[in-house]
């Protein structure tokens, strides 16, 4: 009988060699970033456009349509390597680049530098991503494959050193392996920040002998796309980590359990578990060993709560997706009522690359208490958005200033949301904090699954705390008293300070059900709930009194508080451009041409405001709406 | 099974180890305010979140329903944090509950009235805003009559009809604020499967499940008895 080490072997080299055939065979390979975010800015048209014209050019190279780079603000990307020029990554692609990169790079020799990115890897002729200010922040664990291989060829995982931590595994006793990822110190990335290790072992010596390993892809949060990103770029990294958890607890089903809103990390995901199965790496003994575990797939249908762990089983199980009293912990008593490890997509990605490379070396990144790396979702108003993975303790300063690249429009930060909706807003005060699980729990936020939301002058605090309750309140299930009826009876409160409509009272009832949700609910979702409008009230207090006290929004956001104002002066009077644009006809010119806001007929939708020629500036909004001089006809 | 000592508010109690903290409260005529618990339920619903003591030991208030007695156990359910808790759960409910005693047919017998007086607060919470869903009053049944805002979610209904009738003719529908006890497809209740057991009626500790007769509850059961076996029908 072959032992697993050969077998494995065996696919490793038949793996490389295949790799070794598509990049060394002296034709140029074409990389197109086409996960949902290089989807979204048209990386499907790039894509066609390239191969039509390959055909019509006659060359016949390679193009692989590979995961998310990270550098989502400049979609879609495409990466050429061509013998004698480093691999080089293009921005802002659309098809009439496309179209030029074919015929003068491809079949040329001009790599069209104006559209470059940046080389993949140093060199003496184009400055790399290596170069970036971020590059030296970036510490690719999770994200070590995304955007670099063909998430849907296992392959190419195997070629990039996949799955040999599930062969070295298998030769592990599985209390060794629970020993490994303990010393790590790795913890759980869903949110919480329960040490994994620990986890395995409650299930490992949890009574009974079926167990199930669920991954949870049930990311819900406004802002937040990390899980999407790894399972559409590198699935077979969270299915690797899964068998490993799977062996070492003695678990023979797995699910992976992804909303239904992601089709292509479905679809991915899909694929993967099928050619993991087709390698004998899924499915009865793995690797001829005599272990066996299938993993298969649920679709959530896009329920928040239903990140909720106890959630999660319910409706695993065909129940709604309603969370039950813990404890039993689900690693006691999860899936029908067996024990159960639920790990977040992040934490089953690093798992295989704690095994690769030991657990010393994980432990040896990050903060004291806090270990490896923070994938997060960059958001908002910052320039350079996109998915970053720094190790742990970076600053918020530095993962907003030089990996995300600062505010742009020269604007002032004001504050950044983490942790979606079971988050905080931190301020400006906040920016040197460590990114840790209990620096910011302290601050008031919460590490979260990784969203982070940049928030700047044009944001108002209060309507920021007032969207994100909104969410909570609808996707409340409703089953416990404090959630359901608590955070409704907050937006009420937030709905009515955004209209101007505030009492002094309400700020303090605004905080007195806060921490009686934060203290009465019965799940997490509950829990987390108020933090939006806790931490906003903690830090910009001044803003929730502007709008009570002054009928004021510093942010000049909220409608019912502000007016457009034309100013005389900077109109142009022969220009019409705003009258033009007025949906509902509400400017009119008075007798010396200067255009004039009729204040009862203006529905503030700022169409105005942008169609005024950047010369003139002439519209100005301003808050409160009794400070704009009365108009004469 | 084991018995063991605990106290609750001073009082030393003995019950079986590992029972549930809420009943042996109630068994020993210690009131502790409750609307979602059930004698038989395979776990705790814990939904109405009012069941809220402090033990010693434990640095925040829990429930009593998910509470399972130990040796030792010091129980308080008299402390200012786990009051404040319980009171502030029930303004919640009352905000959104229709609030009409006078023309109640559960008027006296209701379990709202009697939590009122136990934590000390008005059945008019005075700082929220009033939240009525506005639901149109199902007064299809033959024996007794449904009227969803009065209605606390507490589920004792739907329970109760699925464990007599095996399946049920109540169910939870809708998610957050807009949850409500409906029925399939939310037909007329006049038109189910029902066998006119009307033990949910029985159960129910407001106004919403009342008898077409005016009689809220049956006459052994009802909120009158505080010390115990507040809501269980009889078998």
């Amino acid at each position: 009988m072959t032992s697993p080490a050969s077998l494995f072997q065996e696919m490793q080299e038949r793996a490389e060699s295949r790799w070794r055939e598509l990049f060394d065979s002296g034709k140029p390979v074409i990389l197109v970033g086409a996960a949902t975010c290089g989807r979204a800015a048209g990386a499907l048209e790039v894509l066609e456009t390239l191969r039509t014209e390959m055909s019509r050019q006659g060359i016949d190279c390679p193009v692989v349509e590979v995961g998310c780079l990270g550098h989502c603000y400049a979609e879609p990307l495409v990466v050429i390597s061509k013998p004698g020029y480093p691999a080089i990554c293009y921005g802002y692609v659309n098809p009439v680049i496309a179209e030029r990169l074919v015929k003068e790079f491809v079949l040329g020799e001009n790599p069209c530098l104006e559209f470059v990115l940046g080389a993949m890897e140093p060199n003496d002729m184009i400055p790399s991503f290596g170069d970036f200010p971020r590059a030296s922040y970036e510490k690719k664990i999770v994200l070590r494959n995304c955007g670099l291989i063909d998430p849907t060829d296992i392959d190419h995982y195997i070629a990039s050193g996949g799955y040999s931590a599930l062969a070295r595994v298998l030769r592990m006793a599985p209390e060794e392996i629970i020993a490994e990822v303990k010393a790590s110190g790795l913890r759980g990335r869903g949110g919480a920040g329960f040490p994994t290790g620990e986890k395995w072992e409650i299930c490992r010596r949890a009574p009974g002998r079926s167990r199930y390993v669920i991954c949870n892809a049930d990311e819900g949060d406004p802002g937040a796309f990390m899980d999407r990103a790894i399972l559409e770029s590198d699935p077979h990294s969270a299915i690797e980590g899964m068998i490993i958890a799977a062996y070492s607890m003695g678990a023979r089903h797995g699910y992976v359990y992804v909303r239904a809103e992601y089709p292509l990390a479905v679809e991915h995901v899909r694929i993967a578990v099928r050619q993991a199965r087709k390698y004998g790496l899924l499915g009865r003994h793995i690797l001829g060993t005599d272990f066996s575990f299938d993993i298969r797939l649920f679709q959530g249908s896009g329920a928040f709560v239903c990140g909720e762990e106890t959630a999660l089983i319910a409706s695993l199980e065909g129940r709604a997706g309603m969370p039950r009293h813990r404890p039993p912990y689900p690693a006691i008593h999860g899936l029908f009522g067996k024990p159960t490890v639920i790990n977040n997509v992040k934490t089953l990605a690093t798992v295989p690359r704690i095994i690769e490379n030991g657990a010393a070396w994980f432990a040896g990144i990050g903060t004291e208490r806090s270990k490896g790396t923070a994938v997060f979702a960059l958001a908002g108003k910052v320039v350079s958005t996109g998915l970053v993975e720094v190790p742990m303790g970076t600053t918020l300063r530095e993962v907003i200033f030089d990996v995300g690249s600062g505010i742009p429009g020269g604007k002032h930060f004001k504050a950044v949301q983490i942790g979606g909706p079971s988050g905080g807003c931190l301020p400006e005060a906040a920016l040197d904090l460590p990114i840790d699980f209990d620096s910011l729990t302290e601050a008031g936020a919460m590490m979260g699954s990784g969203g982070m939301v940049v928030l700047d002058e044009d944001d108002c605090m209060v309507e920021i705390a007032r969207y994100f309750l909104e969410f909570t309140q609808r996707e409340s299930c409703g089953k416990c008293t404090f959630c359901r009826l608590g955070t409704r009876q907050m937006l009420a409160i937030l709905d009515d300070i955004t209209k101007g409509k505030g009492t002094e009272q309400d700020i303090q009832t605004l905080r007195d059900l806060a921490e009686a949700v934060r203290a009465g609910s019965l799940c997490a979702l509950g829990r987390t709930a108020p933090n939006p409008v806790l931490t906003t009230l903690r830090y910009f207090e001044d803003e929730y009194r502007a709008h009570i006290e002054e009928g004021r929004c510093p942010a000049l956001m909220c409608r019912d508080l502000i007016a457009y104002y034309i100013l005389p002066d900077r109109c142009e009077r022969s220009c019409d451009a705003c009258v033009g644009t007025c949906t509902v006809e509400a400017i009119f010119s008075n007798r010396q041409r200067i255009k004039v806001i009729d204040q009862e007929k203006c529905v503030k939708c700022d169409t105005c405001r942008t169609a005024c020629p950047p010369q003139y500036d002439a519209i100005v909004r301003i808050s409160p709406p009794s400070q704009v001089p009365a108009a004469k006809k | 099974m084991k018995t063991i000592h605990l106290t609750i508010d001073g009082k030393k109690v003995t019950a079986r180890e590992g029972e549930n903290l809420l009943w042996t409260a109630l068994d020993n005529g210690i009131y502790v305010p409750n609307l979602c618990a059930m004698r038989d339920d395979p776990e705790p619903m814990a939904a109405c979140r009012l069941c809220f003591v402090e033990v010693a030991g434990r640095d925040r208030p829990v429930t009593a329903c998910t509470e399972s007695v130990v040796e030792g156990m010091e129980v308080n359910t008299r402390g200012q944090a786990a009051l404040k808790l319980a009171r502030q759960g029930f303004e919640l409910l009352m905000a959104s509950h229709a609030l009409d005693c006078a023309h109640c047919a559960s008027n006296g017998s209701c379990e709202l009235q009697q939590i009122a007086r136990h934590l000390r607060v008005s059945l008019k919470p005075r700082r929220l805003r009033r939240m009525e869903r506005g639901l149109p009053v199902d007064d299809s049944h033959s024996q007794f009559i449904y009227d969803p805002n009065k209605c606390v979610l507490c589920g004792r209904c739907v329970r109760v009809c699925r464990e007599h009738l095996g399946s049920g003719v109540f169910g939870f529908a809708h998610r957050g604020f807009q949850r409500r006890v409906t029925t399939f497809a939310d037909l007329p209740m006049g038109t189910t499967e029902c066998d006119q057991c009307v033990r949910c009626v029985d159960v129910c500790p407001t106004g919403a499940l009342v008898r077409r007769n005016g009689q809220p509850h049956s006459p052994a059961t009802g909120a009158s008895q505080s010390s115990s076996k507040t809501e269980q029908a009889p078998p």
